[in-house]
Parts: C-alpha cells; sequence; structure tokens
C-alpha cells in the first residue's frame, strides 16, 4: 500500500496505437480489499487499461503504481508475481492440462515465492472446492463447457494468490442463473482479501457487485462513484444512449 | 522416490546393455547401425524439447546439426583437438544459435516461426557451401585412427560414444519435462499469453528450451564427420535429418519425454533393416509414409495410443 492507503493507483496512463489515442490521461485508484468496476461502451479502452495495469501492454505516459511501488515497466509475468492476477474475456485454458494441473501453474510460478511450496495441491483443490470443481480436478480443461471455463479462468487467476483480481468480462454471455453463480464466487474470494476490478457489460451484476465504478468512454474517465451516483448520472446515461 | 530410482536404473542398464554388446559382437555392422538409431534419438529428443514441450516447431534441425558438424571439421582443421572437446565447443556453438533462435520468438510463433527456422537452415548451408577453409562444396575427409585405446575398433568407440551421449540428453529432457519448468513449458505451448500472466517466465523458459535443443543438435552433429570419415554440405544438411528429427518424436508421442525415445528406437531400427535389406531409396519412403499416417490417425502417438488405449478400459471396467 501506498502513503495515501491505496493498493493500485493509476496515475494519467496514456495509451496510443498509432495515431489512434486509446486511453487519454486517465486517473484511477483501487482501495485494498474494494469490489471496484469499470464500464463503458464498446470501445471505450477497458480492456486496454486492464491490459495496461496487468503488464500485457505499456502505456506511454503515465505510472502504475502498485502498492507503492513503479511497476510501469515491468513485463506481465513480474506483476503477476507481485500479486496482480487476471482472467481473460475469451478463457484461455491450458487445454492439454487437466483443471488441477491448470491449477498448479500459478501456482509454481507468480504464487512460487509466496507459498509453502508442499502446501500447493491443498491450496489448488480449496479453490477448486470455491467454484465447486473440487470432484472434478483430474478432469481435461479442454472439454469443460463455457460457464465452467469462466470457473476455471477465476480459479486459475486465484491460485496466483493475488491481492488484485481482474476479472474481464467473466460474465458475458452466460445465462441469468450462470451469472448469479459467477458473482457468487466473485463474492467469496473477495471476501478472502483480494480486491476485485470488475469489467462487466452486465449492468445488474456490477451495480450488485462493485462499491465503486469508474465509467470510461472515448478513452476519457467520464464519472467516479457508488454505483446509486452512476446510475443517475446524466454524462454516463449519455455516453450510452447517445444524445 | 521409486520412479526416479528406476529411470537411473534404466540409464545404468542401457549403458551396461552397450558395454556388453561391444565386448561380445563381432559384427561392426551392428556399432554403424547402432551409432545412427543413436544420432536420430538424440535428434529427436532435441527437437521435441521444443517442438513437444515448449510447441515451438523447428524445421530447421538439420541446420544446426551440419552446424555441430561444421565446428568440429573446422576446428578438427585448425588443430587437432581430441573428440570429446570437439563436442563440447560444437555444443556450445549451436547452443548459442539456439539462443538467437529463441529470441526471434519475440516476433514469431506458430507457423512463420518454422518457417524462419527454415529459412536459417538453408542460409547456413549456403555459407558452408562457400567456405573453403572447411572444404566447401567439395567437402572434407577425416582421417579416423586405425586403433582406438580401451575399444576393439574405432566405430565401436564411436557407439559407446553416442550412447553415453543419447542417455545424457535423456536425461536432461526428462528433468526439463518433469521439473517445475516442464509445466511452464507446457503452459507456453497451450497459451503463452496466459502463462505470462499467470507469471511464468515466458521469453527465459523459451531461451532456456531453445538453448537446450541447439546444444543437444550440435552434440549430435559434432561426432558426425569422424562417423563418415568424409562430410559435404548436402550430407550435413540433408533434408532426412531434419524429417526424422520431427518424424520420431511424432510417431512416438511428443507430449511426453520418452515419447522421442519410443520413436526414435522404432523408426530408427525400422530404417535400418529396410536399408539393409530392401534399399535405402525405400527407407525415405517409409519415413515419409508412417510420418503422414501418425500425423493423420493418431495425432499424439504411440503414447496417446496407449494413453487412450487404458483410459477406454478403465472406463470400460467401470
Amino acid at each position: 500500500m501506498d502513503a495515501n492507503g491505496r493498493l493500485l493507483d493509476v496515475r494519467g496512463l496514456t495509451k496510443r496505437f498509432g495515431g489512434f489515442v486509446a486511453l487519454n490521461n486517465v486517473s484511477m485508484h483501487l482501495n485494498p480489499r474494494e469490489r471496484l468496476g469499470l464500464i463503458g461502451p464498446n470501445g471505450s479502452g477497458k480492456t486496454t487499461m486492464i491490459n495496461c495495469i496487468s503488464g500485457a501492454l505499456f502505456n506511454e505516459e503515465g505510472s502504475v503504481v502498485f502498492r507503492g511501488e513503479e511497476i510501469t515497466g515491468l513485463p506481465a509475468f513480474k506483476r503477476a508475481e507481485l500479486g496482480i492476477s487476471r482472467s481473460f474475456q475469451i478463457p484461455r485454458p491450458f487445454r492439454t492440462m487437466s483443471i488441477l494441473e491448470n491449477m498448479l501453474v500459478p501456482m509454481e510460478y507468480a504464487a512460487w515465492g509466496r507459498v509453502d511450496h508442499a502446501t500447493h495441491e491443498d491450496r489448488a483443490m480449496e479453490i477448486l472446492a470455491l467454484v465447486g470443481f473440487q470432484d472434478r480436478a483430474q478432469e481435461n480443461s479442454g472439454n469443460l463447457t463455457q460457464v465452467d471455463l469462466r470457473k476455471l479462468e477465476l480459479a486459475r487467476a486465484l491460485a496466483a494468490q493475488p491481492d488484485v483480481l481482474v476479472s474481464d468480462e467473466s460474465m458475458a454471455g452466460l445465462s441469468s442463473s450462470e451469472i448469479d453463480e459467477v458473482l457468487e464466487i466473485l463474492f467469496k474470494l473477495n471476501e478472502r482479501g483480494v480486491a476485485v476490478i470488475m469489467i462487466e457489460h452486465i449492468m445488474r451484476a456490477v451495480m450488485r457487485y462493485c462499491e465503486r465504478i469508474y465509467v470510461l468512454d472515448a478513452g476519457q474517465l467520464i464519472a467516479e462513484g457508488t454505483p446509486e451516483e452512476i446510475q443517475g448520472n446524466p454524462d454516463v446515461e449519455r455516453a450510452y444512449l447517445g444524445e | 522416490m521409486m520412479k526416479i530410482s528406476g529411470f537411473w536404473i534404466g540409464i545404468v542398464l542401457m549403458l551396461a546393455a552397450g558395454f556388453v554388446l561391444a565386448g561380445v559382437a563381432d559384427n561392426q555392422f551392428l556399432f554403424f547401425a547402432g551409432y545412427v538409431i543413436l544420432q536420430g534419438l538424440i535428434m529427436a529428443v532435441a527437437w521435441n524439447v521444443l517442438g513437444g514441450f515448449t510447441g515451438y516447431v523447428n524445421f530447421g534441425s538439420a541446420g544446426f546439426f551440419a552446424i555441430g558438424a561444421y565446428t568440429a571439421i573446422a576446428l578438427h582443421q585448425f588443430a587437432e583437438l581430441p573428440l570429446l572437446v570437439l563436442i563440447v565447443i560444437a555444443g556450445i556453438v549451436c547452443g548459442l544459435i539456439g539462443l538467437g533462435t529463441g529470441y526471434l520468438t519475440l516476433r514469431l510463433r506458430g507457423v512463420y516461426f518454422a518457417i524462419a527456422t527454415l529459412a536459417m537452415a538453408i542460409v547456413f548451408e549456403s555459407l558452408i557451401t562457400n567456405w573453403d577453409y572447411v572444404g566447401g562444396s567439395a567437402g572434407a575427409y577425416v582421417i579416423t585412427p586405425a586403433e582406438v585405446p580401451f575399444f576393439d575398433s574405432f566405430i565401436e568407440m564411436m557407439f559407446i560414444l553416442m550412447l553415453v551421449l543419447s542417455l545424457i540428453c535423456v536425461a536432461v529432457s526428462r528433468y526439463l519435462s518433469m521439473s517445475r519448468m516442464g509445466r511452464g513449458l507446457a503452459s507456453i505451448r497451450d497459451d503463452e499469453t496466459a502463462a505470462e500472466c499467470m507469471g511464468v517466465p515466458t521469453l527465459r523458459l523459451k531461451l532456456i528450451s531453445t538453448t537446450v535443443m541447439g546444444v543437444m543438435m550440435g552434440v549430435a552433429g559434432a561426432p558426425f564427420p569422424f562417423f563418415v570419415t568424409y562430410i559435404n554440405p548436402l550430407s550435413a544438411f540433408d533434408l532426412l535429418i531434419a524429417v526424422n528429427a520431427i518424424a520420431m518424436p511424432m510417431i512416438g508421442g511428443t507430449a511426453v519425454w520418452f515419447g522421442p525415445v519410443i520413436g526414435a528406437l522404432l523408426l530408427g531400427t525400422i530404417q535400418q533393416i529396410v536399408t539393409v535389406t530392401i534399399s535405402s531409396e525405400l527407407n525415405i519412403l517409409i519415413v515419409g509414409v508412417v510420418l503422414i499416417a501418425f500425423v493423420a490417425l493418431a495425432p499424439r502417438g504411440i503414447v496417446g495410443l496407449f494413453q487412450d488405449f487404458a483410459r477406454k478400459r478403465r472406463e470400460g471396467g467401470k
């Protein structure tokens, strides 16, 4: 944590793709154990933002500070080691591995320096129980259904023993009851002390889950506030629905 | 613990069997054939470290092999160093080239990486062809000693040498696949982006993988000129070397360390038998046909077939 008590602090971040400005001087922060929402219309820069946070992309200007430490130039695997974990919008399981082996990758790499190696399997099984996979650890991850893939994606991100979990549209395309299942998992892992940044288009989920929300539009931050404040904000309404 | 000791007992037994064969057998062809099979085995194991474990297909195996062979030739021309020294230096040279190949993976993945390795082998071939010091396109001769200490013949010594080198390579490959690094390599093969985000230092592991592959291929190539006594670019950069290095792991199974070993022993032995009993041309045809058959019908190789069979039996038994 830095002097302000912030877990993650993004300061004046700008990201360009050629001449296109994907993010323009965006600042946001995340408090420890917070449930933060990041919303905005398609193409507003949400995924770019989390790519810059997780290290998949590097920002041209501004800085990313994690627990008071400047991490702007660090490669993604270093940030994972520090405790920033993410799930992918389109699940990316290690297809030739079993569910348990998928969990062991982050355990043996991202969390290697932070967790007693003898407890890897127990910890993995505990997290799998959290998402309801306790009896399916040996199943091949290549044959999972869409909702199960989303759960594995979250479980694997959690296996990295993060302080921050970035959940990139974990619920897109799921049915209403499946959304509730995934939300339940996200609540549970937040109870374990993990701060969550949720990127989502499903407003019902965002409003129910998040304590605070940032709204991006065309690479600009246009609003910040509690779910109630965001729902009543005319700028947000305009961004989503037009004039 | 049981498994580990079992593996090392196997290694010792293989070595002992080699020495017994060297002591008993009179037929020199056995050592000749054995050498060729083991050379293929090292190439297959080396290819699989990158191709099977890490998921980067290398079409340029013959390039690494030939650089190993020509490093030995160049050093032999320069000063008649002992063969073991030549092998070590050839391993280092090819390891460095492997390291360079590793940096290619920063920009090239999948089929583009494969094409780059193929092109690299062709570049090396034209360089060697135009390098007079090592004989250029005319090739180079190596005079081998008529008598060697401890062994009945030079070829017998070469066979034992190759056996020791193969066992070392197999042990290294097994260590890579079964250690924590093995899971890291497999995660790169399955999804490099996800691996990086799970804390896997993908570039470092890829560099280790390509370097190990290079070292092994260089080591396989270095004794080759002494084995055949005459070498030219055509024979050192032989397409069959590259094809075998791919075919053997594919036939055996690429996901586990013993896949390429099974493939190499099987395909290598068949090739030797066919070469002797029918013709050496047919032996090339056989590699092609068997490779196509496995890629189309059993993409996970013989190991995969056995795993499927075992799973079916287990499920059937329930």
